[in-house]
């Protein structure tokens, strides 16, 4: 379904303001997704998520190097086709909560996304309703404004908004974070639901924990590179058939894994990561 | 009941700043170095004696202590009387009224173009950021936002009434001609420059703020969000712009009323255009107190109102702003 091959990107870094430097944030990743399948990314902050989901998007910023190949069905996903599928058949959910207008209504909101999906406005708004409702959100909070929502049902409405645009490929960037247990596992189910009807879903989270149960396949990813992408079966007891150490060392630094460290007591700062993975 | 007591707070703070204004006001008209007796006499000065002189003064009541005329001046105020203008020998309620209808011609039409006009341009450049359009737009508001507006009426003067003759070099009427056998076209025709100077200037401002939100929003994960569900920019622009645009123009719209006065005195003394900001140079060159306190009264009134508009305004915009207004 969507292919990443040798996918490098430098953005540029001013050490003074005439002097640009270009700092590696993607290097070399090679990634495949079939479709049906919750693919999960994960790493610490920093280890270039978000970046690999703007990449498949094209919403890059403007002065950006990137090298490699981005292929969606077969063909290659070059900025203009970008243009063309995004919204349709690429959706995006954000992970920060400005990305909804605060000056619009929920419900208006979900509406637009679902015009820009193709649909005219009046199947739109039916649309958007019925998107909302899945997401059980009541009548209250689809006439909300964005600062009247709790962060939950914002990232409900973020869900929805993505879930209207009915696209084949739905990249979900955190989309559990602040969320309590109930809602995390309402909005990881939904996102399996779509994988179960066949659509590809990339889940990026820094929550191992929580994607395994629902993910098919884990690409861990670290400082831009690629670590490892293994079956999420993979991770169980003692993650012995993870090849690499700090694949290994993340597993067994969550709690229920009894929060060992010692498989990289060699290295300290893998360490510190993974405490906060 | 807190809509009641939220009116009555702005009221009463409205009186005290209508009382600041007409105290300071005052208070520059008494040191002002043109005595009104000798304005008032202006070249048959000579002619009269210190005791008449002194009679004019005393029928003035201008020789009682400053802070008894105030006192004095606020008591009519009170009961409604602003009071006799010499210069115009006429109640000075009447020469605003007059001169006000004239003015709010001139002003109300350049402020309404200057705010939609520079909030479309605006959106535009915003929208179409380093576009051919966006560099003509933005450098043309940026050289109108530094010119004076006297200058720029004095050019379209030379060039529009005297180089080419398409526009009457002064006055709201033909010269000679009674105001109320003016017809609609003459007294629009009389009003297209002094309209199309002050508009052009108040236009820059609009748009540089207008421009400059645009941008930001443009730039904001709002815009990237929309752009990730397929948004054009011109999408993005209509959906989220207008609404997020509209609240630095609404506040500048409504803020630049005060300067539309300030420009409308200069512009209407260049175009010899008899409104409000003519009576006030007038006023205060002939040290006629009543007429200019009551403009300044005026104004201020005028001015306050506009930004308790805005304020209202706001939170019918940006729900996150809790309407302050009324």
């Amino acid at each position: 379904m969507l292919t990443i091959d040798r996918l490098s990107l430098q953005l540029p870094l001013y050490v003074s303001w005439w002097k640009r430097e270009w700092a590696t944030c993607l290097n070399e990743c090679s990634l495949k997704f079939s479709a049906g399948e919750v693919h999960a990314v994960v790493g610490a902050s920093g280890a270039g998520k978000s970046l690999l989901a703007y990449a498949v998007m094209g919403l890059l910023p403007t002065p950006a190097r990137l090298s490699g190949q981005i292929g969606y069905k077969g063909e290659p996903l070059n900025a203009s086709r970008q243009r063309k599928l995004r919204g349709r058949e690429l959706a995006l959910i954000p992970q920060s909560l400005n990305a909804l207008d605060p000056l619009a209504r929920t419900k208006r909101q979900v509406a637009w996304a679902a015009q820009r999906a193709g649909h005219s406005s009046r199947h739109a708004r039916h649309a958007a309703q019925r998107a909302l409702d899945h997401y059980q959100l009541d009548a209250r909070a689809q006439q909300a404004y964005s600062h009247e929502l709790s962060g939950g049902m914002a990232r409900r409405v973020l869900a929805a908004m993505a879930h209207v645009s009915q696209a084949q490929l739905v990249i979900a960037d955190e989309p559990t974070v602040g969320l309590d247990p109930l809602h995390r596992q309402r909005v990881l189910d939904a996102l399996r639901g779509l994988a179960d009807q066949g659509k590809t879903v990339i889940l990026i989270t820094h929550d191992l924990r929580h994607a395994l149960p629902i993910a098919d396949r884990v690409t861990i990813m670290r400082n831009g590179q690629q670590v490892e992408t293994a079956p999420a079966r993979a991770f169980q007891d003692s993650g012995a058939s993870l090849t690499n150490t700090y694949s290994q060392a993340l597993w067994l630094a969550l709690p229920d894994n009894g929060f060992s460290s010692h498989a990289v007591s060699h290295a300290p700062q893998t360490e510190q990561e993974a405490t906060v993975a | 009941m807190r809509l009641i007591l939220r009116i009555a707070r702005r009221l009463g703070r409205l009186t005290l700043v209508l009382l600041c204004v007409g105290l300071v006001s005052f208070g520059l008209m008494m040191v002002s170095p043109v005595d009104p007796v000798d304005a008032y006499l202006g070249p048959k000065m000579a002619q009269v004696s210190p005791e008449q002189r002194a009679l004019i003064a005393e029928r003035w009541g201008f020789d009682a202590p400053p802070a008894v005329q105030f006192g004095h001046w606020l008591r009519q105020l009170v009961s409604g009387d602003l009071g006799w203008s010499h210069v115009y020998n006429q109640p000075v309620s009447e020469v605003i009224g007059q001169r006000f209808q004239r003015s709010i011609m001139l002003l109300g039409s350049a402020w309404l173009l200057a705010a939609l006009l520079g909030f479309s341009l605006g959106v535009v450049a915003g929208a179409k950021e380093g576009s051919t359009l966006d560099n003509i737009i933005s450098t043309y508001a940026y050289i109108t936002a530094s010119t004076p507006a006297f200058w720029l009426a004095i050019l379209a003067v030379l060039l529009f009434s005297v180089t080419l003759g398409w526009t009457p070099t002064c006055c709201a009427g033909p010269t000679g001609t009674l105001s109320q056998d003016v017809t609609l076209a003459t007294r629009l025709h009389h009003l297209i420059l002094p309209i199309a100077t002050l508009a052009l200037l108040g236009i820059a401002n609009v748009t540089l703020h207008t421009r400059a939100r645009m941008l930001e929003l443009m730039r904001s994960e709002v815009a990237t969000h929309a752009f990730a569900q397929g948004a054009s920019r011109i999408d993005v622009a209509w959906r989220h712009g207008l609404r997020h645009a509209s609240l630095p123009a609404m506040t500048l719209a409504f803020a630049s009323l005060g300067e539309l006065f300030g420009g409308s005195i200069l512009i209407e003394q260049v175009f010899a255009y008899p409104g409000l900001g003519q009576a006030t140079v007038a006023a205060g060159l002939r040290s006629d107190v009543p007429l200019l306190l009551g403009i300044a009264l005026f104004t201020a009134l005028f001015v306050s109102v506009g930004n308790m508009i805005a304020d209202s305004l706001y939170g019918v915009i940006d729900p996150r702003i809790q309407a302050g207004g009324l």
